[in-house]
C-alpha cells in the first residue's frame, strides 16, 4: 500500500511538471494528498471487482494496476495510452483492472457502478463495484435515484464519496446541507465516515464491507475526510479567495497520509528508513522513464480519428 | 402468412432474444406485472421472472445509467423509456455516457444496450407525449438510430438492436402499436442500414420514416390517380443511413419528398434532404423537399394537432406540384 501511495504522489508530480512545462494538452486534476482512499480501497479488490472514477482520476488508476506508460502516454494524447489518446486525463479507463473509467460529467458515472452491481447481481458474479465521487457530487439528483435501486435490489456497489472539503471553488459547508452520510442512511443504506489519510483504517473497513457485499449484505456508503494539496485543477494557482495557506500547509505537514504510513512502519519495523528511500528512488525512476518513453512515443495516425465511434 | 400487431411483435423479439441469451434483460417502469401502458411487454415477467424484468422506481437518468454500466460489464439491457419525451431527461447518461463511452477508450469498452421508446402526435396527448425526438440522438455520434414501421420491422430491427454491440435507440410509434402486419414465424433479422423499397416507382421518390412510411404509401395511392409513379423507400435505422439506395432512387426519378415525424427544423428531414442535394444534384429537377412536423410544442386540441404532421394529402399535393415544375418552399 506504501509503493502505491508514492506511485500516486510521483504521477502526480510528473503529471503536473508536463503540464506546467506546457507538454501535456488539456485540463488535469491532481488526486495529490487523497492517495490513503484510492489504494485504500482499491487494494481491497481484485481485478475482476470494477471501480467507476471521477475528473480526478489519476489516483483511482494507479492505485487499481495500471501501468505508467500506458497512462502517460494517454495524458499525452499518444496511441500507446490506455485509450489510443482519445480519453486524456478526464476518460483514462483501464479494462484490463476492472477500471470503467474516468468521467468528466460530475456525477456522471453513478448510473455506471451501480448498473455494473446489477450486472454482478443478475448473472451471479459475486464481484463488487466502488463508486467513487466528490462531495460535490452529492448535490447531483443521480446519485439518490440509483442509491434507491441499489438499496430495494441488495446491489454489491460501495459508493465513496471523497470529501476533500472542496466543490471547485466553494466550501463543502457551503453546498451541502445536513450531513452526507445522513443522505444514504435515508435509503437504509450503512453508511461510515473514516478518516481518509489513514491508509490502513480504509482498507481494513472497505475489506470488511466488500466481503459483506460479495455476500448480499449491500450496498454501502463511505464518506472519506481527505484533502487536495493542489488547485482544483492544474491552473488553480492564486486560491487565497477560498482556502488559505495555512490550512494547506497544516494538512501536508500534519495529515499526510504517505508520512503518516512511512512512520507507522518504520516504528512497526516493517520497513527500514533505507528501504523506504530505495523504493521511492526506484519508483521516481520508473515514472521519470515512463515519461521520457511518452514524450517520444507516436501520436495516433489521422486514420483512427473516425476509429472506435461504434463497436463492430 | 400470420399476421400479429407491432406490439406483439416486440414482445416475441424480445422474448425470443432473452431465451437465445441469458444476459438479456428489461428494466423500465412498470414492465414487469404491468407489462409496460402499452402493455407490450405482457407475459415477459411470468417466463423470466422479476430478475430478468425489472420493475424501476421513476428514475429514468438512474435506470438509463444502471443500464450502461450493466452493459459496460457483459450484459445486454434494454431499457423501456415510457416515453420518447423523457429522453430530455437521460441525456447525460445516452449522449455523454452510452454514446461515448467506446470512442473515449479507443475501443475497449463497449455498451451494448437497447433504449426502446416511442414517437407520434396525434394522440392527443399533448405537448409533453407527443413528441418525436429521433433527430435529436442521431445527432450524436455512438448511438444508433431505428424507426420500425410496420410489426415486421419492429420484430427483426428490434432482435438486431439486441445483438448489436452499440446503444441502439428504437422509436415505435405510439399509434401503431395495434397495426397488424404479416410476420413470419421462423426468426429473420433486419440489418441496420439497408433501406427497404416498398413501392418503385419513376416519377419522384418519397422517403419516409415510422408512421410516416404510411403517409407516402397512401400519397403514392393518391399520385396514382394522377398517373404519376411515386417510389416509396423506408430508411428503416437513420443512423447508419442506406444513403446509396436513398441516392440511386433519386437519381432515377430526379424528385425526392422526405417526410418525418420530428420537427421539421434541423430535422431528420434537412439531413436525408441535404445530402440528396450534395450527393445527387445534377440528376434533380427540383430541390428536394423536406416534410416534418410544424415547429410548434404539438397542441393539445385535435383541431389543432392534425394540423401539425404531414398526412398523405399534403404529400401528394407537393408531390404533384415538383413533378410539374413548380419551384415550392419547404416550411
Ligand atoms: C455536471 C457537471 N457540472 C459541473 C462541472 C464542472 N466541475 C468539474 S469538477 C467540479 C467540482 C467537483 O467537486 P467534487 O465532486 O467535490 O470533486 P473534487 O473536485 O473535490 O474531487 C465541477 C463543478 C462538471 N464537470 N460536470
Amino acid at each position: 500500500m506504501y509503493r502505491q501511495m508514492v506511485r500516486i504522489r510521483t504521477f502526480e508530480d510528473n503529471a503536473n511538471q508536463l503540464y506546467l512545462s506546457a507538454k501535456m494538452p488539456g485540463l488535469t486534476h491532481m488526486y495529490s494528498g487523497e492517495e490513503a482512499v484510492a489504494v485504500g480501497i482499491c487494494e481491497a479488490l481484485t481485478d475482476a471487482d470494477r471501480i467507476t472514477s471521477t475528473h480526478r482520476g489519476h489516483g483511482h488508476c494507479v492505485a487499481k494496476g495500471a501501468e505508467f506508460k500506458a497512462m502517460f502516454c494517454e495524458l499525452l494524447g499518444k496511441a500507446e495510452g490506455y485509450c489510443r489518446g482519445k480519453g486524456g486525463s478526464m476518460h483514462i479507463a483501464d479494462q484490463s483492472h476492472g477500471n470503467l473509467g474516468a468521467n468528466a460529467i460530475v456525477g456522471g458515472s453513478m448510473g455506471i457502478a451501480t448498473g455494473s452491481a446489477l450486472r454482478a447481481k443478475l448473472l451471479g458474479q459475486d464481484d463488487v463495484t466502488v463508486c467513487f465521487f466528490g462531495d460535490g457530487a452529492t448535490a447531483q439528483g443521480l446519485m439518490y435515484e440509483v442509491m434507491n435501486m441499489a438499496a430495494l435490489w441488495k446491489l454489491p456497489v460501495i459508493y465513496a464519496c471523497e470529501n476533500n472539503g472542496y466543490s471547485e471553488y466553494t466550501r463543502t459547508e457551503e453546498i451541502a446541507a445536513g450531513s452526507i452520510t445522513a443522505r444514504a442512511e435515508a435509503f437504509g443504506i450503512e453508511a461510515h465516515q473514516v478518516d481518509g489519510q489513514d491508509v490502513l483504517a480504509v482498507n481494513a473497513l472497505t475489506q470488511e464491507l466488500v466481503a459483506r457485499a460479495r455476500k448480499g449484505e449491500g450496498p454501502f456508503f463511505l464518506e472519506l475526510m481527505t484533502y487536495r494539496y493542489h488547485g482544483h485543477h492544474v491552473g488553480d494557482i492564486n486560491r487565497e479567495y477560498y482556502r488559505s495557506k495555512s490550512e494547506e500547509k497544516d494538512w501536508k505537514e500534519n495529515r499526510d497520509p504517505i508520512i503518516r504510513f512511512r512512520g507507522f512502519l518504520v516504528s512497526e519495523g516493517i520497513a527500514t528508513e533505507d528501504e523506504i528511500e530505495a523504493m521511492n528512488a526506484e519508483i521516481a525512476r520508473d515514472a521519470a522513464e515512463a515519461v521520457a518513453y511518452a514524450e517520444k512515443a507516436p501520436y495516433p495516425p489521422a486514420h483512427e480519428v473516425d476509429m472506435h465511434v461504434f463497436a463492430d | 402468412m400470420r399476421e400479429i400487431t407491432l406490439s406483439q411483435a416486440v414482445n416475441e423479439a424480445l422474448r425470443e432474444e432473452m431465451r437465445r441469451d441469458p444476459t438479456v434483460f428489461v428494466l423500465g417502469e412498470d414492465v414487469a406485472e404491468a407489462g409496460t401502458p402499452f402493455k407490450v411487454l405482457s407475459g415477459l415477467v411470468e417466463e423470466f421472472g422479476t430478475a430478468r424484468v425489472i420493475d424501476t422506481p421513476i428514475s429514468e437518468p438512474g435506470f438509463v445509467g444502471m443500464a450502461v454500466g450493466a452493459a459496460m460489464t457483459g450484459a445486454r439491457p434494454v431499457v423501456d423509456l415510457m416515453f420518447g419525451d423523457f429522453i430530455y431527461l437521460v441525456m447525460d447518461q445516452l449522449c455523454n455516457q452510452a454514446a461515448k463511452q467506446h470512442y473515449m477508450s479507443g475501443g475497449k469498452l463497449t455498451v451494448p444496450m437497447v433504449l426502446r421508446t416511442n414517437l407520434g402526435a396525434t394522440r392527443r396527448s399533448a405537448a409533453q407525449h407527443s413528441q418525436s425526438l429521433q433527430a435529436l440522438v442521431a445527432h450524436i455520434p455512438g448511438l444508433k438510430v431505428a424507426l420500425p414501421s410496420s410489426a415486421y420491422e419492429a420484430k427483426g430491427l428490434m432482435k438486431t438492436a439486441i445483438r448489436d454491440n452499440n446503444p441502439v435507440v428504437i422509436f415505435e410509434d405510439k399509434l401503431m402499436y395495434q397495426d397488424k402486419a404479416p410476420v413470419p414465424e421462423e426468426e429473420y433479422l433486419i440489418p441496420f442500414g439497408q433501406a427497404n423499397v416498398l413501392r418503385q416507382g419513376a416519377d419522384i421518390t418519397l422517403i419516409g420514416t415510422s408512421s410516416m412510411v404510411q403517409v407516402a404509401l397512401k400519397a403514392a395511392v393518391l399520385l396514382e390517380k394522377d398517373g404519376i409513379e411515386a417510389e416509396v423507400i423506408d430508411p428503416r435505422t437513420i443512423v447508419p443511413l442506406d444513403e446509396a439506395r436513398l441516392l440511386e432512387s433519386v437519381r432515377k426519378t430526379s424528385r425526392a419528398i422526405v417526410i418525418d415525424e420530428g420537427h421539421q427544423s434541423y430535422g431528420v428531414t434537412a439531413e436525408i434532404a441535404s445530402r440528396l442535394n450534395e450527393k445527387a444534384f445534377y440528376h434533380l429537377d427540383a430541390p428536394v423537399l423536406r416534410m416534418g412536423a410544424m415547429d410548434v410544442p404539438v397542441p393539445f386540441s385535435p383541431a389543432l394537432e392534425d394540423l401539425t404532421v404531414p398526412t398523405p394529402e399534403a404529400v401528394a399535393a407537393n408531390a404533384r406540384k415538383l413533378c410539374a415544375g413548380e419551384l415550392i418552399h419547404a416550411a
